[in-house]
Parts: structure tokens; C-alpha cells; sequence
């Protein structure tokens, strides 16, 4: 029941972590440049359906699509590939490496994609410039602000120019402003760039920035846009 | 809030007398407003001529007290409508939103769609306050943030509401 | 502050450090398993001179007087007839006597319950396991007795000694003083005292600064195990209002916990060793486990010394650290390291030692005190220059790989983690390649040259002088493996029968064997010749005259000769000094058989020298199986171009058996704070793998960070090594020479260690990349 023309689309996932169950049959879709917020509450399991869908954890069942592929058919190799090159991530702290500075941490996707560190900084430049922290090129993650922080790990997840981008909790550890700041950055370049957004949050006012939300509850997805 | 709409729903567990909604209202929802007889009354008739409800007896006596009123289809409909129907999202609609949720308990309908379904609607409003905000002047984007404020401490009651549905349903069966 | 401001602070760091769960009790176990290991080795270091007294001490007690040239008491009840019937087995030395008691109070040696009668013996458990295996067949055919018994522990020097008592028969008309002698008592003679060399008291002394120093910077890390997640903690007791100072008593405390209870460990740990000790060989030496008990007060000086050392490191390391109530800061980038104190230490420790160079032999003492403090100045000097090499070197890197990128700027932001981290491994190698440079060095000194010439004759049997030479001779030529052989008799003729005046030696062998010995103009049976021109030779022109009546085999004082007579005959001739292959330039007369009495057979003994045919297998065993079979008191002894004094080799094991425990401790600490630090990245590290980090790449960050200080640690190691190896050399005015195979040796283990490490660190490394680190929960 993969909606057409979806990018990435998974069916009756389902993930139990020992005892706990994280995913019940959930299911998901997005298209090409959506926003879609993935809500619910605390240990709904709605990370773990982010993480699935990147090909981060692997369901127990179900079937997840990306681009007409099958992602159970391929291999962890593979799957580390697709994240390198056509997904992006944001976690809600930064996860940016502290010991790297700011312009060489979002040079890092790239890198780690083969490309040359001076070509690699300078495109994470361009970036930082969009995301308006190429002033703190120079700065290592400890001497920069939260807000400054997950602007430059948004920076990072872009600068590979994904297809995808998974934002989970992006503004988790941020006051309303710099939230609110991130989120317009963010949905901003994302929709300059025709990337996806899978957003995960349990705050309303980030879920606004979506074109549709999915409700995670005990491990089983709701798609409001097909229930109205 | 819709007085017509919660007593239909409250019937909707059994044929009952009038002085006898009025007191399942009164507990249920009447917390700060209890209801005039006067209100039942009028209330009742009107749903009567509409069809929604009909006199299912009436006891040895004189006065619309002593009628026992019915749910008809037309009135399960009614109500069926009214609750899958969300809100307008704007401020101070706890009230209205609460008395979904606990006739849609006592009627053993899903409140967990009523919830969801506002919650879409309060998205949907938020997402076009967001886009104003984005594209408007300062001015613009106070307002609109004083309003997305709202609709997220709305946002939040339904998610802690529906959080919170089966301790509810223990409490409003009981 | 008072006492009991101190004491009520270490107090509650005590109970924070058993009582904060599961997390607090982990970081105390891998402390007190950290401090427990060095504790276990300084135990064990204060008991080795204690164990090697107790081997003397048994050694003396079964000492039998054989060789010793003491009176031979006369025949009694209480007389007991001793034969050496030592023998060698692939390289490890039997100890063998045959006993033969001449009355019912004969002294039994210690171990030993009763006599073994002949045809019997007793053997010590390690012989015996030897002569039951496969290996031991060879040996079994030696040692034709039946096994009655084991010697007891009293009666032997290690757990790995091979022994035996057989019983004698006949013994008594061989008695000579010194292969086969009478005693009536195995009471211990007096241990010879003997001096220590000053080189080699030296090269102990260092020996235990070598070793025990990387321990110490072992347990200096323990302590500090766990260190950021404590430092959380003691950030929540400033917010609840305890000021700085007692926040750092309360961490003190703490360390003190662990370091207490790493005692425990470590006394638990050294009883084990002691057990473990028992079972292993090292170098020819075993012992009991009995023999190691420590010094009492050195272990009490190590169970004062750790303890505080812990609440001192923990103090000291604290010092660069500002706990607030919301965190710790570090103060955030720290000074640039500054060195010109870091220079002092080292340059210090070279002072101490310059004035010492040169002393060497010649004028005797070292002064232990700076010998002592110079060594562990360069040593510490290591630690102190390490970080700032460290931070000067991995400033400058340049660029490279991703997986290189993140090891340099991980260094870059805490090169002292890391260096600290080195530090052990750098010192124990820096010390490793000094001493075995000096050791290399001194050898030479100490490795007496036999002048022994091996190229002629690999082995030579010595044989009592009732055997018949020709007929051993031709034995031994059959025996498989021998090439060749080459059979001379000894003895001695003097000018009297009793205490003669002038002595010279006697030869005695065909025309072929006396032609290896010495250059003759020419032989046949029935010849005599002097040696001509041997050095401090007085006596042989005297004697060497035709008709000169001569006695074979005279007597002394001490013991009584054959006194055979002998008249030189007429027509003697000269021959020129030659060597025989034991590199003894025979002196004296030279006779072929025909020359001598019939009778002068019993009073010369015979030898032969036997050349090897090194491609078989046990070919000495099997000469020693023909010459035991000849008879059991013949004498086997392979030979050697050279031989070390034995207390060097003694040294010598003491630092090899050091050094392998304390890389193995270092090691362990290394493992322990990898697992450390990554543990507290696991976050990050799954993050990365989310977006598609190759493990391979997280992994080859990880060597690297570990290989970088590493590799600048060797390279500080090398110098300083080679510093303090020429300083030391100069020190016993033995030439300097740099031994690189051993430089390459040291830093290759030291090089090993760190890929053992890295390769032990990586299952977990993968297990951390797994994405559920990811959850937050």
C-alpha cells in the first residue's frame, strides 16, 4: 500500500527490544521536499521509527522502500553508503565531534564521502554561511552556544545535499527562539534543496513547520491525513 | 459548548428522566456551571421537535420532570457527527473538548480519534499561523505567536488527556 | 582545618565510594584491581631477596663437601660415603649424588627419609614427571635405579630442580676428596661471604628503579580510573553546598577507598602469584612458593606508601581542575605547557650521575643515594617530558584521512590524557633499553673467555682411572652422533714419593693424540718428551732427565697418591707448547703408553675429547649415556667458547621475569582507560555511525590516537634509554657501545603492547557503534 510516488515508505514495521516493544506495525511515507513531523509521546517509539527508516536499526518486520529499493535487501555496507550520500541527520545534541572544529565537523559527511578536506570546507562553508554560523568556523563545539551548536549540525546534515533529512528532536535542547530559529533555517534550506524531512518531536510548535504529522502511539503509526 | 449535543450524548446510555440529565450533567461537566431546569427544559423540547429525541414515558404526575426522554437514530447521528467533527481551534475550548471526551467514553465511542482529530485540526491552524509568521512583519509574528502559544497549552491538554484516557474512563463509567 | 574535618571528609568520600550504586562500585573494582596488580608486584619484588636466601640457605644445608678440599674424616659409624654423579640433560643441570652409608648413624641428607639402597634412588618430583614422559627417555637409560621415593622440599632449591639420590655400593677405595668423598656430617657450612661488585650492586639497584617505577605511574593511573563521571559527582556535592576544599578531600577519600581495597586485592593477587610462582620456570630458576615472604617492612612500607600515594596523586591531579557546582572546568584551553622544568628533571638526574663516571672497579663505591635518585630523575624526567613533546608534536600535524583527522584533533585537545596514558610504557622501555645496554656492555667484563676451542671438540668425558681409556675411547667413537674423539690420560710425577718438591704434570696418549696437544719432532710407542718454554715450568727440566727416578701420582697431606715408580728412560725428546681443545697449553712430560709401568695405569686418569656430529639429535645425551654406562662417576661437560659469572645471570633473570610482569600490568591499565574513554564517547560514536561513518574508519582512529603518543613515547624512550645506558657504561668505564638489537627489541614489545591493546579495545569499539546507542533511554 506504498502511496505513489512516495520516496521513502515503510509498512507494518515492527521492532521489540528485549522485552519492550518499540514498533507495533507501524507504518510511514513521504514524498519528494516533504516536511512531515513524526509525533507522539515519550517511548512511543517514535525514534526507533526514524532510526528504521534510516537504515540505522534494522526492523524485526515490515518492509521499507527508498526510491523503489528494498532496504532489507541490502547490506550494512550499502545502507552505511545511502547515509553517507543521501541522508542527512540532526540529532537533538548537536552529536557534533568535540574535538573537530565547526567548519571541519560539517566538512565531515563529505569527507567521509572521499572527498578532499579543502574542497569538503569549503562547500561546508557555504553552508555554515546559509545556516548563518560561518562565523564560528574556527570554533571548536564546546565554545559555541547550543543554538549556534544545532544550526552547525544542521549545516552538517545538508552539506552532503540529501535527499532525506532525519531530525530527531532538533530543537529538544533549545529555548523557543533558537527553536524557532533552527526550524526556519532548517525547513528552509531542506525546501530550497527539495530535501524530505523526517521530524521528530513531541512539540506542537515545531511540528508546524511539517506539511502533515503521523502519530506514533504504543508502536503503532496514524497518518492524520488519511484518517480525515 | 453544546448543552443540545451532551444531553443527547448522555442519553445515549439509556432513556432517562429530566431531573435525572440534569444531575448526570451537573456531575459530570457542571463543575463550575450547574444547569437550570429551565435550560433542560427548553433544551429538551427542542430536541424533541427535531426529532433527536422521543418522550419514551411519562410517570404518574404533572410536569416536564416527569417525562423519561429517549435517544432516536437521527439523535445517535447527531452526536456521532458532532463529536468526529473537531473544533474550531481557538482558545478556552477545554470545556468543550473535555465533554467529547467523556461522552465519547460513556457512549464507549474512541476518544482517542476525537483527540487525534483535534490535534490535526490544531496542526493544521498552527501551520498557517507558522506561515504567517515567517512571512510577516514583527507585529505579524507577535500575534501569531501569542495564538500558536494557545493552541500548544491546547496541544498539550489533548496529548495528556489522551495520556491519561483510561484512568478517565475508569473515572466516568464508575 | 582540624583533624577531624579531614577525617569526616575522607570519611564520606569512603561511603560515597561503596555506596553509589552500581556505577561507583565498578569505578572502585577497577581501581582497587589496578592498584591490586602493582601492589601484587611490589610484594612480590620486596619478596624476591628473601626467596633467593632461602635457595642459598637450602642450597648450604645439603652441601656435602664434595670438592671442598676439607680432611676427609676416617671410616665410623657415623661416616657416609658421597659420589658427584651430576649430569646435564638437554641443557638443564641434574643434581646427582650416589650415597653410601658406612654405619647406622650415618647423616641423612635433608629431604631424605631413608637411604636408597643400590640399584635405588629418591628424585625430586620434577625429575621424576621428567623421567615418566616421552621426553625423558634418554635419561632414563643414564639413570638405570628404580625410583623408591621423592626428596622432600627440604632438600631441594626450587620446584623445577631436577635431583637425585642413588644408593652406592663400592665407593669406599674411590674416595678422593673431591668427586667422590667421605662426610659425616651435611651440617651447613658457613655461606662464603662474598662482597657485591660495586658494577653489579649498581646494576640491581637499577634494575629495581627500572621496574618499580612504571608500577608506581601504573597505580598513579588507577587511581584516576573513571575519572569525569566522578568528577559529575563531586560537581553535585558543590551544588549541595560543599566548598571546594572538602570536595577535594571527599575525591581524596575516594581514592583512598580504592586504593585500601586494591591492597586487599593485591595481597589476594600476590597469594595466587606465590602459588602460580611455584609452578613456572624461569631461567633456570624455580622456587617454592614458601620461599616468597615478603620483608616485613618493606610490605608495611607498601601497604603506608599506596594508600597515601592515592590520596596524593588524587589531590595533585585535582589541582588543574575548578569543580563549580554546575561542572567541572578545566581550565579550557590550558597553559601551553612550559619546558624548561621539564628539562630540569632529566638534566638533574644526569648531574647526579657525572660525577660518578668513570669509577667503575677501580675505586670501588657507588654512591647508592644518587645512583638511585639520578635513575629515577631521568626516568621521571620521561613523564614530565612526555606531554609536552606530546602537545609540541600533534600541534603540528598536518592533515591526512578522516580517520587520522579525528585521532590528531582528539590528541590536540587533550594531549595530556594521552600522554599520561604513554607514560608507564615509556619509562619501563626507556629503562629496559638502558639496562640492556649496560648489561651488554658489561658482559663482555663479566663473560670470562674459556679459550676453549669448540671447532676441535664439542665435549669431553672425564673418566675415573679404573676405567680402561682405550676401551671408553672406542665406546665413546661408536656412540651415535660422535665424529671423532681423541683420548689422553693425566696425571702428575714428582721427585718424591711423599710431599714432593717439584711436580710437573704427565700426559699420556698414543703418537696421533699427543700430536693435538703439543708440536713433537717425531713418535713412536715407547717415546717420552718435555714441553719446552712453559711459563712459571720450573719443575720439568728438573725431572725430565734420562734415568731420573720419578713417582706417579705422589701424596700429599691431604691425600694419599698410587706412588707409582718411574724411571725415565733414555733418549727423551723436546716438543713445543701446544693447546688441546679445552684451550689448556699442556706443560710438563709427555708419554706414549709403551713409556710407562704396566702398573701407572690406575695411577693417571684418563679423558677424551669428543667432536659432535651437531646434525643429530641429542648427541651429547647420547655421549653422556655411554660415559654414565662406562661408569656412573664419569664425568661429561660439554663445552663453551665462554661462560658468564652466575650472579650476573641472576640479574639478569631478575629483569626479564620484571619486565614481562610490568609490560603485562601496563597493558592491562592501557585496555582499561581505551574502554574508559570509549564507553564515555558512545553517544558520539553512534551518532557517526548513524550517518554513515565506516567502522573501519573509527577503528583506524582509534590506532592512531593510541599509535601517536605511543610512537613519540618510544622515540623519547630510545633517547633517554640510550642516555642513561651510556651514563651507566661510563659509570662502570666499560666502553659504549649502543646494543640497536635490543633498542629494537624493547621498542618492539613496547610497540606490541599497544596493538594488543588496540586489537583487545576493537569488539568493544564495534559493540559501542552499534545504533542503540542512539537511544536516549
Amino acid at each position: 500500500m506504498t502511496p505513489e510516488g512516495s520516496l521513502l515508505a515503510a509498512v507494518d514495521l515492527r521492532k521489540t527490544y528485549g522485552p519492550t516493544t518499540a514498533l507495533d506495525g507501524a507504518e510511514f511515507s513521504i514524498h519528494p521536499g516533504e516536511v512531515v513531523a513524526v509525533m507522539g509521546p515519550s517511548g512511543s517509539g517514535k525514534s526507533t521509527l526514524l532510526h528504521c527508516l534510516a537504515g540505522i536499526v534494522t526492523p524485526d518486520s515490515g518492509s521499507i522502500t527508498y526510491d523503489g529499493q528494498e532496504m532489507a535487501t541490502m547490506n550494512d555496507a550499502r545502507r552505511s553508503a545511502l547515509r553517507r550520500s543521501e541522508f542527512g541527520f540532526v540529532f537533538q545534541f548537536g552529536q557534533l565531534v568535540p574535538e573537530l572544529s565547526c567548519v571541519e565537523n560539517v566538512a565531515l559527511p563529505l569527507r567521509l564521502n572521499g572527498t578532499g578536506r579543502k574542497s569538503a570546507e569549503r562547500t561546508a562553508l557555504q553552508w555554515m554561511e546559509r545556516l548563518e554560523v560561518d562565523d564560528l568556523k574556527g570554533k571548536r563545539p564546546g565554545e559555541v552556544s547550543g543554538g549556534q551548536g544545532q544550526r552547525v549540525a544542521v549545516a552538517r546534515s545538508l552539506v552532503t545535499s540529501p535527499r532525506v533529512l532525519f531530525a530527531d528532536e532538533p530543537t529538544g535542547a533549545l529555548d523557543s527562539l533558537n527553536g524557532e530559529r533552527v526550524m526556519d533555517l532548517l525547513t528552509d534550506a531542506a525546501r530550497s534543496a527539495n530535501a524530505a524531512v523526517v521530524l521528530v518531536t513531541h512539540e506542537a510548535r515545531v511540528a508546524a513547520y511539517s506539511d502533515r504529522e503521523i502519530v506514533v502511539r504504543d508502536g503503532k503509526s496514524r497518518d492524520m491525513e488519511r484518517v480525515v | 459548548m453544546s448543552i443540545g449535543h451532551t444531553l443527547l450524548g448522555l442519553l445515549e446510555s439509556g432513556p432517562r428522566h429530566g431531573y435525572d440529565l440534569k444531575r448526570a450533567f451537573d456531575e459530570k461537566f457542571g463543575h463550575d456551571r450547574p444547569l437550570h431546569y429551565g435550560q433542560v427544559y427548553s433544551t429538551m423540547s427542542r430536541l424533541l421537535k427535531n426529532g433527536l429525541v422521543e418522550v419514551d414515558g411519562v410517570e404518574a404526575g404533572d410536569g416536564p420532570e416527569r417525562k423519561r426522554y429517549a435517544i432516536t437514530e437521527a439523535g445517535v447521528t447527531d452526536v456521532q457527527r458532532w463529536l468526529a467533527t473537531p473544533e474550531k481551534p481557538e482558545p478556552y475550548l477545554q470545556s468543550t473538548l473535555y465533554t467529547k471526551v467523556v461522552l465519547a467514553l460513556l457512549t464507549h465511542r474512541n476518544a482517542v480519534e476525537i483527540l487525534d482529530a483535534q490535534r490535526s485540526e490544531h496542526l493544521r491552524m498552527m501551520r498557517i499561523l507558522t506561515d504567517r509568521k515567517r512571512k510577516g512583519d514583527l507585529a505579524d509574528q507577535l500575534i501569531c505567536d501569542h495564538a500558536l502559544f494557545h493552541l500548544e497549552a491546547d496541544l498539550r491538554w489533548l496529548e495528556l488527556t489522551a495520556a491519561r484516557l483510561d484512568k478517565l474512563a475508569e473515572a466516568v463509567i464508575r | 582545618m582540624s583533624l577531624r574535618q579531614w577525617s569526616r571528609d575522607l570519611g564520606m568520600g569512603f561511603r560515597f565510594a561503596f555506596t553509589g550504586g552500581r556505577e561507583s562500585w565498578g569505578r572502585v573494582l577497577l581501581t582497587a584491581v589496578g592498584v591490586g596488580l602493582g601492589v601484587a608486584l611490589l610484594l612480590l619484588t620486596t619478596a624476591i631477596p628473601n626467596a633467593l636466601q632461602v635457595r642459598s640457605d637450602r642450597e648450604y644445608a645439603r652441601a656435602d663437601s664434595t670438592y671442598s678440599g676439607q680432611a676427609i674424616p676416617p671410616r665410623a659409624d657415623n661416616t657416609l660415603l658421597v659420589a658427584d654423579v651430576d649430569t646435564e640433560f638437554r641443557g638443564q643441570g641434574v643434581r646427582g649424588r650416589q650415597l653410601e652409608p658406612e654405619g647406622s648413624k650415618a647423616p641423612l641428607p635433608p629431604g631424605v627419609g631413608k637411604f636408597p639402597a643400590p640399584g635405588e634412588m629418591v628424585v625430586s618430583p620434577a625429575l621424576q614427571e621428567l623421567l615418566n614422559s616421552q621426553d625423558g627417555k634418554l635419561l632414563r637409560e643414564r639413570l638405570p635405579y628404580r625410583v623408591t621415593g621423592t626428596i622432600g622440599e627440604t632438600g631441594l632449591i626450587g620446584s623445577a630442580e631436577l635431583a637425585f639420590y642413588a644408593g652406592g655400593d663400592g665407593l669406599g677405595p674411590k674416595v678422593n676428596g673431591s668427586a667422590v668423598t667421605r662426610i659425616d656430617t651435611f651440617q651447613p657450612r658457613k655461606a662464603p661471604s662474598e662482597r657485591m661488585d660495586p658494577v653489579l650492586l649498581l646494576l640491581v639497584l637499577v634494575v629495581f628503579v627500572v621496574l618499580l617505577m612504571p608500577v608506581g605511574v601504573f597505580i598513579a593511573a588507577a587511581v584516576r580510573f573513571g575519572g569525569e563521571r566522578r568528577d559529575r559527582r563531586l560537581a553535585a556535592l558543590r551544588l549541595v553546598g560543599s566548598d571546594s576544599r572538602m570536595t577535594r578531600r571527599i575525591a581524596a577519600g575516594e581514592a583512598l577507598a580504592g586504593a585500601l581495597l586494591g591492597l586487599i586485592f593485591g595481597i589476594g593477587f600476590f597469594l595466587i602469584g606465590r602459588q602460580i610462582a611455584g609452578s613456572i620456570e624461569l631461567f633456570d630458576v624455580s622456587v617454592f612458593p614458601s620461599y616468597l615472604n615478603p620483608t616485613p617492612t618493606l610490605a608495611l612500607l607498601v601497604a603506608i606508601a599506596v594508600p597515601a600515594a592515592a590520596v596524593g596523586v588524587t589531590l595533585l591531579a585535582l589541582r588543574g581542575v575548578v569543580i563549580e557546582p554546575l561542572g567541572v572546568v578545566r581550565t579550557a584551553r590550558p597553559a601551553r605547557r612550559r619546558l624548561w622544568w621539564r628539562l630540569l628533571l632529566p638534566l638533574g638526574g644526569l648531574a647526579l650521575l657525572y660525577p660518578m663516571i668513570g669509577q667503575g672497579r677501580t675505586n670501588g663505591d657507588f654512591n647508592q643515594f644518587m645512583v638511585v635518585g639520578g635513575v629515577i630523575l631521568l626516568l621521571v624526567g620521561i613523564t614530565a617530558l612526555l606531554p609536552w613533546i606530546v602537545e609540541a608534536v600533534v600541534g603540528r600535524l598536518g592533515s591526512g584521512g578522516v580517520a587520522w583527522q579525528l585521532a590528531v584533533r582528539r590528541l590536540q585537545l587533550s594531549s595530556g590524557t594521552a600522554a599520561r596514558m604513554v607514560n608507564g610504557i615509556a619509562v619501563a622501555v626507556a629503562g629496559a633499553i638502558a639496562l640492556q645496554m649496560v648489561f651488554s656492555g658489561v658482559s663482555n667484563d663479566y663473560t670470562e673467555d674459556t679459550g676453549q676451542d669448540v671447532s676441535r671438540a664439542q665435549m669431553t668425558v672425564r673418566l675415573p682411572s679404573k676405567v680402561p681409556l682405550a676401551e671408553a675411547d672406542r665406546q665413546l667413537k661408536q656412540t651415535k652422533g660422535v665424529r671423532h674423539t681423541l683420548a689422553l690420560s693425566d696425571g702428575a710425577v714428582a721427585d718424591r714419593r711423599k710431599e714432593p718438591v717439584n711436580a710437573a704434570n704427565l700426559t699420556v696418549g698414543d703418537c696421533a693424540a699427543l700430536r693435538q696437544v703439543a708440536k713433537l719432532p717425531s713418535c713412536r710407542d715407547g717415546d717420552v718428551f718435555t714441553v719446552q718454554n712453559a711459563e712459571y715450568d720450573t719443575a720439568t727440566p728438573k725431572l725430565g732427565k734420562p734415568g731420573r727416578k720419578l713417582y706417579i701420582d705422589p701424596s700429599y697431606s691431604t691425600s694419599r697418591g698410587k706412588e707409582v715408580v718411574w724411571t725415565m728412560p733414555q733418549g727423551i725428546k723436546q716438543a713445543a707448547q701446544g693447546k688441546d681443545p679445552t684451550g689448556w697449553a699442556r706443560e710438563g712430560i709427555l708419554a706414549t703408553p709403551g713409556a710407562l709401568p704396566a702398573k701407572a695405569a690406575p695411577a693417571i686418569s684418563g679423558g677424551v675429547y669428543v667432536g659432535l656430529d651437531e646434525s643429530v639429535p641429542d648427541a651429547r645425551e647420547y655421549v653422556r649415556n655411554t660415559a654414565a654406562r662406562l661408569d656412573p662417576l664419569a664425568d661429561s661437560t660439554a663445552m663453551a667458547a665462554t661462560s658468564e659469572a652466575r650472579r650476573f645471570e641472576s640479574i639478569r633473570t631478575g629483569l626479564f621475569v620484571g619486565a614481562a610482569c610490568v609490560l603485562l600490568l601496563i597493558g592491562a591499565s592501557l585496555l582499561v582507560s581505551q574502554l574508559e574513554q570509549l564507553r564515555e564517547r558512545k553517544r558520539l560514536l553512534s551518532a557517526l555511525v548513524a550517518f554513515g561513518t565506516r567502522r573501519r574508519t573509527l577503528s583506524l582512529s582509534v590506532l592512531w590516537q593510541t599509535a601517536i603518543p605511543i610512537t613519540l613515547g618510544l622515540v623519547l624512550a630510545s633517547a633517554v634509554g640510550l642516555t642513561l645506558g651510556a651514563v651507566l657504561l661510563r659509570m662502570a668505564s666499560t666502553p659504549v657501545r649502543v646494543d640497536w638489537s635490543s633498542v629494537l627489541a624493547m621498542t618492539g614489545i613496547g610497540a606490541g603492547v599497544v596493538l594488543v591493546v588496540t586489537l583487545f579495545s576493537l569488539p568493544p569499539l564495534l559493540r559501542l557503534m552499534r545504533p542503540e546507542g542512539l537511544r536516549t533511554e
